[in-house]
């Protein structure tokens, strides 16, 4: 277990002096989170850390899960590409299936907490519960293009929280509730992003058969129609006219997901011919992601869409330099030639990326702008600070709080 | 050199934390830019001139304030995002002020430059218009004299020199910043005080800032 005094070599001892401060604050209440896994995903990853570190902060903090079966799964899986503004039929049993799992949730849930901080559609109606205790609803799905139907929906119940809390400020939309910005983290103790030797960077490199001859660029991703692996490919193809380099394009297993294998296909057909591309399709290793990442030249992100595209920041963190699209969180991970470069093309991504080969103290000094701005911004102490105010905040109605 | 001077009051540390709120609110054009800052609540200005400044502190001197940043990076209206960085927010006292003076800037320029009115940010790259909820919290720092001062300012966060330099001076409506405050009349050195108000923190990083600092006091602490 990561206790917070590690973290003070990273933030500073002042940084943590304020998160035990705002949680004096809070003494005496429960912060309970509800959300519908404790595995995989990024709010399990977030609340298995955060958690521990409320607890260890002296603020009282439980987490809990609703049940459901495949059908409310499948259902809720439909909701989740919907507000992404997939097209795709919601039918009336539907929404059926989910207010019934819904109800047995209602009946069966005991939501005591002081706070009842409910994560995503999957148990948002618990909400009906509510007795004279605080309400977040915290979404962690791009909502800029939500399908109306299933917002419409969910709105019913949005109104009933105190507050909602999106990632991105193009998420928001106007609501008769408050809504928070809060951007979601990286954990830099986490094997996705600690230091790594050399020797084990080398270690990876060698095992996935990339040698260091030349200049690496690399996406990690998983292969995702919205991530545009192929894009990537056609990008890379731009560069290499002109500079020598090899392309990593590294991701998580696709076996399971019949569209992420066909991606995978499309990616090895397309890169067939060129034997400086790398196509890693990786178990769940954050250790070779993590030397993949450290051991690149230029780091990319060419997502179509994102929720956040916390993949940024992890590559931020490692000082490297990033192209990444202009879309969901990213513009607030990269300032346009502060912390890296965005593009809207594959035009636009090969051409930062040339720059970037070309220029390499541009390329450092932006990784270096980048680091710093994670540093002040997307770790997870920042995290834990932003919700022990938002907390604080449900009680306190003003612009400025004297505590 | 000369005991340390004790103060007539301790000077206590505060820390200012600070929490987006979204508005809803969206401009897509210049147009709409404008209308809308004459409408946000002041909380907004501060943050889209201040908070800018706190989270991309590396930019600095760069543009200092998110209206900047837009217009000439998403409607690449150079110009404007030009007189827009070069506002003195050391001139005001009150964000009412430089809300107006933001207006008259992009009014103006309006004006001048008529086609720029019909320049618009693609989808997604709206101007979001957020405020700040502020935390006022003290701090377990106490300083008694100069150099317990100096030694605090070492260590304190950016967001407690924020809070007693920015927030004091602006967002509260006080002319001074607290540190200037507190030597002219607890320690009664009125030279230092001035020194230290004439910092100019809007074109440095907070680094630089603290820097700076404690290096005018530290200067002073060798003198005496």
């Amino acid at each position: 277990m990561i206790r917070l005094e590690e973290y003070i070599p990273i933030v500073g001892q002042s940084v943590i002096e304020d998160l035990r401060l705002i949680a004096a604050r809070l003494k005496g209440k429960t912060i309970q989170h509800i959300n519908s896994t404790s595995v995989g995903g990024g709010v399990a990853e977030i609340l298995n850390r955060m958690v521990p570190l409320l607890q260890e902060l002296g603020v009282g903090a439980r987490w809990d899960l609703i049940k459901g079966g495949e059908q409310f799964f499948e259902v809720t899986k439909k909701f989740h590409n919907a507000l992404h503004g997939y097209p795709g039929e919601i039918t009336k049993r539907d929404f059926e299936i989910f207010l019934e799992t819904s109800q047995q949730n209602i009946n069966e849930v005991d939501t005591c907490g002081d706070i009842v901080f409910i994560h995503d559609p999957q148990p948002i109606s618990l909400v009906k519960k509510r007795h004279g205790n605080k309400w977040l609803w915290r979404c962690h799905v791009d909502v800029s293009n939500p399908n109306e139907k299933v917002w419409n929906f969910l709105m019913e119940y949005i109104v009933r929280y105190d507050a909602a809390v999106f990632s991105a400020p193009s998420f928001s939309r106007r609501l008769p509730i408050r809504q928070f910005l809060i951007s979601p983290s990286i954990d830099p103790l986490s094997d996705k992003n600690k230091e790594l030797p050399q020797d084990v960077i080398d270690r990876v490199l060698l095992k996935y058969r990339v040698p260091k001859d030349k200049p690496i660029v690399t996406q990690i991703s998983r292969f995702d129609r919205l991530k545009d692996p192929l894009g990537v490919i056609e990008a890379y193809q731009e560069v290499k006219k002109y500079i020598d380099c090899r392309l990593v394009l590294a991701g998580g297993g696709a076996s399971d997901d019949p569209e992420g294998a066909l991606v995978f296909t499309q990616a090895m057909e397309k890169a067939k011919n060129d034997k400086d591309i790398h196509i890693l399709l990786l178990p769940q290793n954050d250790i070779e992601i993590n030397a993949l990442q450290r051991a690149s030249t230029v780091i990319i992100q060419k997502s179509i869409r994102e929720g956040f595209g916390l993949t940024v920041s992890e590559a931020l963190w490692k000082a490297k330099p990033v192209v990444a699209s202009n879309v969901g969180g990213i513009p607030l991970q990269i300032k346009h030639k502060y912390s890296g470069l965005l593009c809207h093309s594959v035009q636009g991504a090969a051409f930062a990326i040339k720059q970037l080969l070309n220029s390499p103290a541009y390329a450092k000094k932006l990784g270096q702008n980048g680091r710093e701005h994670v540093r002040n911004n997307f770790l997870i102490t920042r995290h834990l600070k932003d919700y022990m105010l938002l907390f604080l905040s449900l009680y306190h109605g003003e612009d400025v709080v004297y505590l | 050199m000369t005991p340390l001077l004790k103060a007539k009051e301790p000077f206590r540390f505060y820390t200012r934390l600070h929490l987006s709120e979204l508005t809803g609110l969206r401009a897509t054009t210049l147009g709409q830019l404008v209308a809308l800052i004459k409408e946000v609540p002041g909380s907004s200005i501060y943050h889209h001139t201040h908070r800018f400044l706190q989270q991309h502190q590396f930019f600095s001197p760069e543009p200092p304030n998110d209206f900047a940043y837009w217009v000439t990076e998403i409607l690449g209206e150079k110009e404007l995002g030009e007189r827009l960085a070069s506002i003195d927010i050391m001139q005001f006292a009150k964000i009412h002020d430089l809300r107006e003076k933001i207006i008259s800037v992009i009014e103006e320029y309006l004006k001048d430059v008529r086609f720029s009115q019909l320049k618009f940010a693609r989808e997604g790259e709206e101007f979001y218009f957020i405020k700040s909820v502020s935390f006022v919290i003290p701090t377990d720092h106490v300083a008694d004299n100069l150099a317990d001062f100096a030694l605090i300012m070492k260590e304190i966060t950016f967001d407690s020199i924020y809070f007693h330099i920015f927030e004091a001076r602006l967002r509260l409506e006080k002319k001074a910043n607290d540190f200037s405050n507190w030597i002219e009349n607890s320690l009664g050195d009125k030279e230092l005080a001035d020194e230290l108000a004439a910092l100019d923190p809007y074109t440095r990083t907070l680094d630089d800032l603290r820097g700076a600092i404690i290096g005018i006091i530290d200067k002073k602490l060798f003198e005496q």
